[in-house]
């Protein structure tokens, strides 16, 4: 199934400047493979070690998927994901 | 160059006194292309760290949609530090995401949450470099207040 997924400013340069690309794939995890196959190197900014990387936020409709299953959550016709980086700093680096 | 209302200024610095010793951080949005910030929008430091900011999931989720549905995009984006100057930290360098923001760090090391001078500046962190830049306060008030 197709999804529509929502990109962020930061990695339109991987989707030549689209805001909104369509992905396949059963679960989050598949989307991104598709999306890496499509939009080469866009995976990487997502992904680290096998997880999300900490400071990307990918929401399933309205949630975030680290409240739901993570990569593995499941994805259905008419979903929708959306792409956020985490907007975080700070005077030192986190402990 | 960041143009800005001594309104908007004074936003900030209000929001960095009433939550310091934690970091402040919020969004000003302003009509796309515009490099105009306009709607003044407090976020809450979901790590309420002194020394860390993070924007909220969810938080974060509406306020992009709300942005989309108006029109908008973040113009400035400012966070405060409390203990260190108004210059980008590693960390914020490495997280910077928004590469057309304004990033505006102030700095309530000298006063607290009391009124008097504070250090407020802004920067560009584009692909982990930092460029500061003039700010240009659009009713000629000075600083300090």
């Amino acid at each position: 199934m197709a999804v529509e997924v929502r990109v962020p400013t930061i990695l339109r340069e991987f989707t030549g400047g689209e805001k909104s690309v369509s992905a396949q794939g059963a679960t989050l995890q598949g989307i991104i493979e598709d999306l890496d196959a499509n939009y080469p190197g866009i995976g990487g900014r997502l992904v680290e070690d096998g997880g999300l990387r900490r400071f990307v936020n990918v929401y399933l409709n309205d949630e975030d998927v680290r409240f739901l299953d993570g990569l593995d959550t499941a994805i259905a016709d008419a979903d929708a994901i959306t792409i956020l980086p985490a907007v975080a700093g700070g005077a030192v680096a986190r402990p | 160059m960041l143009r800005i209302s001594q309104a908007l200024v004074d936003q900030i610095v209000q929001h960095a006194r009433a939550d310091h010793p934690d970091e402040a951080c919020g969004v000003i949005a302003g009509p796309v292309g515009s490099d105009r910030p306009e709607r003044f929008i407090p976020m809450v430091n979901a790590a309420r760290s002194p020394t860390f900011y993070e924007f909220d999931s969810g938080d974060l989720l509406r306020l992009y949609r709300d942005m989309d549905d108006r029109d908008e995009e973040p113009v400035v984006i400012y966070h405060s530090h409390t203990a260190t100057e108004a210059f980008p930290s590693r960390t914020d360098v490495a997280l910077a995401s928004e590469p057309g923001a304004h990033y505006v760090l102030v700095s309530t090391r000298e006063t607290g949450q009391q009124t008097g001078p504070y250090e407020l500046r802004s920067y560009r962190i584009v692909g982990g470099e930092v460029r500061e830049e003039p700010i240009e306060v659009s009713d000629l008030q000075t600083f300090g207040s």
